[in-house]
């Protein structure tokens, strides 16, 4: 019997066992950022713990910065945090992409961007979507606070062995049909608790012949179905992508690639369970509530409670379209949005702007909405303005800010106000998730995003784009 | 680092309805904007506490006076799912939560829990009925999490039994929830590891 990337990375890292019974794993790589790490570098500060090694973490500032006028932030509370970092990072000898850098953005697109992310390696960083990393064949996953302190000390942690899942997707996607699609189309089928206990490994041709950055998406959203996280075995893409990247070595880059590629599942890998899935499918796909399993496809009308299969699902339902202020039964095409965000780990990447772009020429954004434009990294945002993407989108009606989380979680400047609902290419619905307590979201793709701004209400891109001829993942 | 063993928390319990109640909710990103933990149990489930356009208190069981003080949380399934904050359990810690009863828990949150030496075990939907009706009809029955015994009862002669992983509970009943020192002990091994890796 063969082994599953998972079981070779993680026999790979172990450091021993714990009295506890838990394996001690090795974390060969610590991303951090300003949020979740303060209390941590307090608590090796009350212990008199020093960072064990320093060259294994690797840090950046993506929550609270402002998006206009990124390194001015208004709120006094956001500038401490920022200084706070810049302190940590000084005071324990670790490196930090800091604003003036030129390399700042959020944490899951500024490590693939180096070369810090790669395949065999073990990735932990204070972010639930540290899952985004396993698109490189890496096993990486979001912890807490105390746990960023003990890899700071320890660069281990306590930790139980993950059952792995595999997913296979396998068939053409239709055209419009993306990434992001393919992962919401997971989470509906699977739940928001379907991957409690798993490592999601994704496999089938619809993976393989995704890009990276596609794999991101995808790898990114393995939290919102609840596991902790996803994969995707490395191939000949991965070794391309990393190539000639800053902090991949390349004295002998050769026998690191085949390293690399060793990693990958074998063809007669355990697995815990399999699911299938046809590609074809896979419709647009948007949410129409507050769990990211709460998805449909776009020709689809928004649930009844009335037909719900169980009182639990009815109140579930009940429940999410008294906050949504969603008329059940009635089509999710249509419905009016005030706000579009395009950005975040799950859809900030230069080829997510490009995607856009392609079709947004001679379109306006309609009147009353407010249309943001986030690139993932400050690198994403010079790139994207090189090639005139930021012009594209300005002159469609789009703002076009600075690198950092923004409209995802709210925790800088950019937020709904009441209850204004908003298209979206982030990846979580939660109530108040973006920024105000009343606040509406709606998950979708980029293109999807854009073609609800330009319409003013939720629309389905492959009609207002005539996306029909080219598949989105060719 | 010797620890005080968790073989047992008891005290008032609160129903908290819902199935995936995330960190988010729990606690709202925007508490986050400090650097330290201190001062977060003041904001736990803020927004539906508090209506977001009046700032008056909403029909929260939090806001109930029958649960005022209560210290066991009950809940439904994919309790603490999303964001990977330990915000939301120290937030939780600090409000006067000292263990949870669901039917499942997100990972993260779960683990974070474990090392701040609170409780989560899982029971199944009937149970968490069953005690939901037990409190709502008596809330000053007491309850208690026996997590050696891993059971759950109430002073009013309910039990049922419930679970959780056999390393939480080792870790918990045996002092040793917060790992670090075990971690730090190994120093050597964790030396060999290093060397052995190809990366960094």
């Amino acid at each position: 019997m063969g082994k599953s990337l998972f079981q070779k990375v993680w026999d790979a890292h172990t450091v021993g066992t714990l009295a506890d019974g838990r394996t001690q794993l090795f974390i060969g790589t610590h991303l951090i950022h300003e949020v979740t790490s303060p209390q941590a570098f307090g608590m090796l500060r009350d212990l008199g713990l020093k960072v064990k090694f320093p060259q294994r973490t690797f840090a950046t500032v993506d929550h609270i910065v402002p998006t206009i006028d990124q390194d001015a932030p208004q709120d006094p509370l956001a500038a401490e945090m920022m200084q706070a970092l810049r302190k940590n990072a000084d005071d324990f000898g670790v490196t930090y992409f800091d604003l003036a850098s030129g390399k700042q953005g959020i944490v899951h697109v500024v490590g693939p961007e180096q070369g810090i992310t790669q395949p065999g390696t073990t990735i932990a960083c204070g972010d639930s979507h540290t899952a985004t990393h396993g698109a490189f064949g890496a096993i990486a996953f979001g912890i807490g606070t105390t746990q960023v302190r003990d890899v700071l000390a320890s660069q281990t942690l306590a930790l139980e062995a993950l059952k792995v899942r595999r997913i296979e997707v396998n068939g053409g996607l239709r055209p419009g049909v993306y990434a992001k699609d393919v992962i919401l189309h997971i989470i509906r089928l699977l739940g928001a608790n379907g991957g409690i206990g798993f490592a999601y490994e994704y496999a089938g041709d619809v993976f393989d012949r995704m890009s990276m950055e596609e794999r991101m998406t995808v790898c990114n959203m393995s939290i919102e179905g609840g596991a902790r996280c996803g994969y995707v075995n490395p191939d000949a893409k991965t070794v391309a992508y990393l190539h000639g990247r800053p902090y991949v070595d390349m004295s002998n880059f050769d026998a690191t690639a085949a390293r690399w590629l060793s990693f990958a599942s074998d063809p007669d890998a355990h697995y815990d369970d399999i699911v299938r899935i046809n590609a074809a499918d896979i419709e647009p796909t948007v949410t129409w509530g507050i769990s990211p399993d709460h998805g449909i496809a776009i020709s689809e009308n928004i649930p009844d409670p009335a037909k719900a299969a169980t009182p639990l699902a009815k109140a579930s339902i009940e429940e999410a379209l008294a906050y949504m202020k969603l008329p059940a039964g009635t089509p999710i095409k249509g419905v009016k949005i005030d706000v579009a965000f395009i950005g975040s780990c799950t859809n900030g990447r230069l080829s997510d702007f490009r995607e856009v772009a392609k079709y947004i020429q001679g379109h306006k954004v309609a009147p009353g909405v407010k249309a943001i434009v986030v690139p993932g990294s400050q690198i994403v945002a010079i790139q994207a303005e090189q090639e005139g993407l930021d012009k594209i989108f300005t002159e469609a009606g789009f703002e076009w800010r600075g690198a950092g989380c923004s409209m995802c979680l709210a925790m800088n400047p950019d937020k709904l106000v009441g209850d204004q609902l908003c298209a979206s290419s982030s990846n979580r619905n939660f109530k108040g998730r973006q920024g105000s307590p009343t606040g509406r979201t709606v998950l979708m793709s980029p293109v999807m995003v854009a073609a609800a701004a330009i319409n003013g209400h939720i629309s389905d891109a492959r009609e207002l784009f005539h996306i029909e001829k080219t598949a989105a993942v060719a | 680092m010797a620890l005080e063993p968790v073989k047992q928390v008891t005290g008032r319990a609160v129903f908290i309805p819902g199935a995936d109640i995330d960190t988010d909710r729990i606690i709202p990103a925007r508490f986050m904007k400090c650097v330290t933990f201190d001062g977060l149990g003041e904001f736990a489930f803020y927004d539906v506490r508090f209506n977001p356009d009046t700032g008056e208190k909403t029909e929260h069981p939090l806001n109930d006076e029958r649960f005022k003080g209560a210290s066991i949380l009950v809940a439904g399934v994919n309790f603490g799912c999303g964001s990977s904050r330990e915000h939301a359990p120290q937030s939780l810690r600090k409000y006067g939560f000292n263990g949870i009863i669901a039917e499942s828990f997100a990972e993260i949150f779960f683990g974070n829990s474990t090392t701040l030496a609170m409780p989560c075990v899982i029971a199944s939907a009937a149970d968490v009925a069953k005690l939901r009706d037990a409190v709502e009809a008596d809330p000053a029955l007491e309850v208690t999490i026996d997590v050696d015994a891993l059971k759950v009862s109430t002073s009013g002669g309910l039990e049922f039994p419930v679970t959780m992983p056999d390393s939480a509970r080792d870790a918990l009943i045996s002092g040793r929830w917060d790992p670090i020192q075990e971690l730090l002990d190994n120093d050597q091994s964790i030396e060999a590891k290093a060397r052995e890796l190809h990366y960094v």
